[in-house]
């Protein structure tokens, strides 16, 4: 499943806000298909460095490289704001925290998945709607809510429409920053659920930053673990989680309790 | 030695003489009187009457004098003898539509029935000083214009004309303004309390300053709570007041009122029931005052987000923020206010400031010390 | 033309030869990046805000002595705004000014495009209130100019999309969205979108003026002027089933007038040149 060359490289990654205050000397490489958790308390470090890998905050050192759909290495920072913008609604997609920083809270749901369609120069709007309907059905939304505004959606329809509002231009790679956050236990077991097999069905790249190792162990294939700025562990999931070489890491660990 | 400042009686007392010097002028120069404001700046009475909340023109311009020209003042002071008037009875509501009119326009129909009549107006003047008002003379007086597109010939008399926005109602073209026979609210009585309803944020809104409310109209044009505006008519001129006291049983006509009416034609919605319609904001204030009834109008529709299904974003679309905020009265007193002695609050700030710097400093010092 | 026939006091056109010179200059950038809205010092000047500042501003940088004025306002000559502002340049420059828009070297418009197509040695000013296209979308400055130069217009189509999908077609009537050469997104200024096609590579210059907001643009003569649409639900003009009362046109611009207070409608042209030409020529045929 994992081809040979990886999808994105980061290489000695920095962002520091004051010592130990963002992230420091970052390297890793993530595949093409592959999840990749980044896991840590609040203040670790896993926010900012999202931010840079997503292009939404430059990072004061180091590189990230991006192997395109065509097969070309792009430098992500070396990149004009046009290219990268450009590569943010097509090959990426980036799904937030908070629904409300992802959506258009005043357009309709059709609208909100149609707008990357339309970015990229879809003109054709039977098609873009037909679209919008196969997407609400693929994230199980009732197809007949597609002219209702997200703001009369319940929490995890608003995390839904999100997913389908990036994934309608099939990107290759998502980030996502805690998208299970603030959902009750039940939606969010459902949410997980679904981002699996969308995830397995779509062989899609996965950056996913969580602080809740269950979402972790239930997404990623590999984990990387963050205190103050630096990588302290990182390796496969089931490893990292059950055998913890790092005395954080188990600390860490050991503070969930297992089911 | 310094000896704080007593004599407060005194002080105050020589500052309203020295007030009435300032508002007087150079008596050389003839006092004007209040007849002279009433009749010569008609648009400033016509402004205070309107926030004031009283119709009495020689009030106003009272009150314009004795402010030495400070309109916010002088909507104050009318507002605070408004208080020691008793409420004798309520008139009947007026009916604009038998207004007679001295100015109608519309922006939305090129013709109508009985024309554009511009009357009086500073549109369409070109803004150059005229230095010939520096002499004083007699000035040449026109009639009331009505614009060539008309039908009617110009004419000085009032007319009696229909109102524009019933015949897109009759149409079905636009929202109707439905009277549900409630009992309105009286903002003047009553404690505010959010949401209010129409009337109250309309009285609200009649009473709001001028200055308020021309800024947030203006911010709903520049795309803050848009709310595609067509100025569907606009007049100006007397309506009738009557009175129906129970004990008579019959009305009886107890005066007229000039007042100036803005109805807003504002972009179409789809309603609850499925129509497509023109939504609509109103204005309405005392006297010639088309400004303040046009933003009132832009403010009003800004308002009704809630009913169209219209996101609250902007402030304009707050109704708590702009009600509660638009009263000048209300506003210009709290804002003078911290003229007033904070003596004692200040000084507890001070104190406590100089302790946490003196703690900051010895805390540095002895952190220095084995360096 | 002689110094005589100007308002004592006063330059030619009223702005001073440096402010002329500054918006000439900034006309120029304009003209050379089609739809790009360039800042300029507007000044203020004897009319309201909003009334045509803008445009009477461009006028007075481009107008000569030789010029013929024509000043429209709704399509129409002889609409109060029009015709204050045909005084005030009559009373500032003393050139001559013409109904006629085949005769006019200058035409400065308030919401409309003259029926009659223009020609090479003509120029069209519009007066604009809202330079911005995406304002309504993105109320920020900031935002918005960036959104240009990246080309960044996905939201223009989301607010179509919406249109459709409340009202089964696009309901923007008027201050329709254009996209200029295949550039910039531009806003042709509050004209009904019976008029976009009249921009688009028409021989004649066309410039906008939007005094408040302090911005200037242009569309260079033969220039591709394309409004925004769906392939599916293509752009349309408004039609009419009625004909003018007046001169009969069944194709032009047609303005309601209501007759009596029952509400009875009567259309005419509101191109009052257009229709009393075609009334004219109706005469000697």
């Amino acid at each position: 499943m994992i081809s040979q060359e990886p999808l994105l490289q980061v290489k000695n990654l920095t962002k520091l806000y004051a010592p130990e205050k963002g992230c420091e000397a970052i390297d890793f490489e993530l595949y093409p298909g592959e999840v990749l958790g980044i896991v840590g308390e609040s203040g670790s470090g896993k926010s900012t460095l999202l931010n840079c890998l997503s292009g939404r905050l430059i990072p004061t050192a180091g590189e990230i490289c991006y192997r395109n759909r065509d097969n070309q290495w792009l430098n992500l920072y070396a990149l004009s704001e046009f290219e990268r913008r450009r590569l943010l609604r097509t090959e990426w997609g980036m799904v937030h925290q908070h629904a409300r920083d992802g959506l258009r809270m005043g357009v309709s749901a059709g609208a909100n998945i149609g707008e990357r369609l339309m970015a990229v120069g879809e003109r054709h709007y039977g098609d873009i709607r037909a679209r919008g309907l196969q997407w609400m059905q693929d994230v199980e939304l009732d197809i007949h809510r597609i002219d209702d505004k997200p703001t009369t959606y319940s929490g995890g329809m608003q995390q839904r429409l999100q997913i389908a509002r990036n994934l309608v231009t099939h990107p290759r790679l998502v980030f996502m920053d805690e998208p299970t956050g603030g959902l009750d236990v039940s939606v969010q077991a459902r949410l997980l659920d679904l981002l699996r097999n969308l995830v397995t069905h779509l062989d899609l790249a996965v950056v996913i930053v969580t602080h809740d190792l269950a979402v972790a162990r239930l997404l990623a294939e590999r984990l990387v673990v963050m205190r103050h700025g630096h990588i302290v562990e990182s390796g496969l999931t089931d490893q990292v989680l059950d055998d913890p070489q790092q005395p954080y890491t188990q600390l860490l660990v050991s503070s969930v309790l297992t089911p | 030695m310094y000896v704080a400042v007593k004599g407060g009686e005194q002080a105050i007392s020589q500052a309203h003489k020295l007030l009435a010097k300032r508002r007087r002028g150079d008596t050389a120069v003839t006092e004007l009187s209040v007849e002279q404001i009433n009749e010569q700046l008609p648009l400033a009475v016509d402004r205070v009457m309107t926030e004031g909340s009283i119709y009495d023109r020689e009030l106003a311009a009272l009150a314009i004098k004795q402010s030495a020209g400070d309109l916010v003042e002088a909507i104050f002071l009318l507002r605070a003898y408004r208080t020691t008037l008793s409420r004798l009875y309520t008139t009947d509501p007026i009916d604009t539509g038998k207004m007679q009119v001295e100015r109608r326009i519309s922006a939305t129909f090129k013709d109508l029935p009985g024309g554009q009549v511009l009357g009086a107006t500073f549109d369409y003047t070109h803004r150059l000083l005229d230095f010939k008002l520096l002499a004083e003379g007699p000035i040449e007086t026109g009639q009331s214009a009505s614009e060539q597109t008309s039908d009617n010939p110009a004419d000085s008399d009032p007319l009696l004309m229909s109102r524009v926005l019933p015949m897109l109602e009759r149409e079905a073209l636009l929202v109707e303004e439905i009277d549900d026979g409630a009992p309105p609210a009286d903002i003047t009585q009553d404690a505010p309390s959010y949401p209010c309803d129409r009337s109250a944020r309309l009285q609200s809104l009649v009473r709001g300053d001028e200055g308020f409310l021309l800024a947030l109209g203006y911010s709903t044009q520049r795309g803050y709570g848009r709310n595609h505006p067509f100025a569907g008519e606009i007049r100006f001129g007397d309506v009738e007041l009557c009175l129906t006291p129970d004990e008579l049983g019959f009305t009886i006509e107890i005066g007229t009122l000039q007042v100036t009416e803005c109805e807003m034609i504002n972009g179409f919605s789809r309603l609850p029931e499925g129509e497509i319609k023109f939504t609509r904001g109103y204005g309405l204030a005392f006297g010639q005052s088309e400004r303040k009834c046009m933003a009132m109008a832009l403010v009003d529709r800004a308002l009704q987000a809630d009913s169209y299904d219209e996101e609250r974003t902007s402030p304009a679309q707050q109704e708590e923020f702009v009600l509660s905020h638009c009263d000048n009265v209300e506003a210009s007193g709290f804002v003078s206010h911290l003229k007033l002695p904070h003596y004692v609050d200040f000084q507890a700030e001070l104190e406590l400031l100089r302790r946490l710097q003196n703690k900051k400093s010895v805390v540095s010092t002895s952190q220095e010390k084995p360096a | 033309m002689n110094a005589a026939t100007i308002r004592d006091g006063y330059n030619f056109a009223y702005l001073d030869e440096q402010t002329k010179r500054m918006i000439r200059r900034a006309l120029l950038k304009a003209i050379a990046i089609p739809g790009y809205q360039v800042p300029f010092g507007g000044r203020e000047m004897p009319m309201p805000y909003g009334w045509g500042t803008g445009g009477i501003q461009l006028t007075a940088a481009v107008i000569g002595q030789d010029d013929v004025l024509k000043v429209i306002d709704q399509g129409a000559d002889d609409t109060t705004n029009a015709v204050s502002i045909r005084t005030f340049f009559k009373d500032l420059t003393g050139v001559k000014t013409t109904e006629k828009t085949r005769e006019a070297t200058l035409i400065q418009t308030r919401h409309r495009i003259p029926e009659v197509p223009l020609q090479a040695d003509q120029i069209l000013i519009y007066q604009v209130p809202i330079p911005e296209p995406l304002r309504f979308i993105e109320p920020s400055e900031v935002e918005t100019r960036k959104m240009h130069a990246l080309e960044d217009y996905g939201v223009m189509h989301v607010k179509l999309y919406e249109d459709i999908a409340r009202y089964g077609s696009i309901a923007t009537t008027y201050a329709y969205p254009v996209r200029v050469n295949g550039r910039y997104i531009m806003d042709p200024s509050p004209i009904p979108k019976f008029d976009n096609p009249k921009m688009d590579r028409i021989p004649a210059l066309q410039l906008f003026g939007a005094g408040r907001e302090k911005r200037i643009y242009a569309v260079p003569p033969y220039t591709e002027v394309l409004s925004l649409d769906f392939l599916d639900h293509p752009f349309e003009i408004q039609r009419w089933d009625e004909t003018c009362a007046i001169c009969g046109s069944d194709h032009s611009f047609l303005d309601e007038v209501i007759m009596d207070d029952q509400g009875t409608r009567s259309y005419i042209c509101s191109d009052t040149d257009y229709c009393s030409q075609r009334v004219q020529q109706e005469a000697v045929a």
